[in-house]
């Protein structure tokens, strides 16, 4: 059994955060997850586990973002990866399974996977 | 859907479609009376008469109230298969309330599945919203609010990594010790 969460833990995590935090969220990676009807019919919320859960595995600090329905049904779930400098990659029919690749690749290595990838946004 | 986790997940999306700022999310398992009951409420723009009377038609659902979409139609058949219902009370401008019902031991309800998932999926929508959820299981409740929980942080965002490893782990726990094996 693990260690029971309490709020003590919750004080000693704003703490620490509190520290290192405008500089995480300044720099940051972000991924983000399509949660509308569609998405979660297809799956979405599963993956969003997958990716929070590889993250957490590996220590990788990105911002995880979930939105509602941008219209490309089809593709749920679909997956945003967006770094600093970076164009914004949109993967499509993402499964859990797929989800430790994405970040190998993608965010560690800094190769998009272009058999999945369904779309590219240019650089804000 | 295959876990009632996925429906919630789907109101408290309609809720944050609608503009909500607050939310409560209900869960009461009632053994005795074999009944659950899943309720979420919200203070988001809500819904005229009419469109209350035709939500649950999957047929009728139009561009104007594709905030509604297919998701309560799938609930009240899920619902409706497990002995229960569905009742939408909404007033424009005051919120939306959705209460589903199903018979506890419905041999056709689907497991509750996924819940610190799926609140992590609306925790995680970087909108400002507070959600209570409240779950009972026969007397016993766990309760989560994350108005408190923000209060506590102080300015750490709920999206933070490690805030959000925390929450869903309290959340596991927190449900994991209501549970008692159905006799």
């Amino acid at each position: 059994m693990p260690k029971v969460k309490s709020i003590e833990d919750l004080r000693k995590i704003r703490d620490e955060a509190q520290q290192a935090l405008k500089v995480r969220l300044e720099t940051g990676t972000r991924i983000i997850i399509g949660m509308g009807t569609c998405g979660i019919a297809a799956g979405a919320r599963d993956v969003m586990r997958a990716v929070l859960e590889e993250l957490d595995k590996r220590h990788i600090e990105a911002h995880v973002e979930t939105v509602g329905c941008i219209g490309m049904c089809v593709q749920e779930p679909l997956v945003d990866i967006e770094q600093a400098g970076q164009p914004r990659v949109t993967y499509g029919k993402v499964r859990p399974d797929m989800v430790p690749r994405l970040i190998e690749e993608h965010l560690v290595n800094g190769r998009v996977v272009e058999e999945w990838a369904v779309g590219r946004l240019p650089t804000q | 859907m295959r876990e009632l986790a996925l429906h919630v997940l789907d109101l408290l999306q309609n809720a944050l479609e609608a503009g909500a700022t607050h939310i409560t999310l209900t869960i009461t398992e009632d053994l005795a009376g074999d009944r659950m009951t899943i309720r979420v409420g919200d203070n988001g723009r809500g819904m005229s008469p009419d469109l209350v009377a035709r939500v649950l038609d999957p047929f009728v659902t139009t561009r104007e109230t594709r905030h509604v979409g297919l998701g309560l139609p799938l609930l009240a058949a899920a619902a409706e298969r497990a002995g229960g219902h569905v009742e939408v009370e909404s007033e424009l401008g005051r919120g939306t309330t959705v209460t589903a019902t199903f018979r506890l031991r419905h041999w056709d309800r689907a497991p509750l599945g996924d819940m610190p998932s799926t609140l992590m999926a609306v925790l995680l929508s970087g909108r400002a919203v507070d959600l209570v959820y409240e779950h009972t299981v026969d007397g016993r409740t766990f309760r989560l609010d994350t108005a408190e929980v923000r209060r506590e942080l102080a300015g750490v965002p709920l999206a933070h990594p490690s805030v959000r490893t925390w929450l869903q782990e309290y959340v596991a726990e927190g449900i994991s010790g209501l549970q008692r094996p159905i006799d």
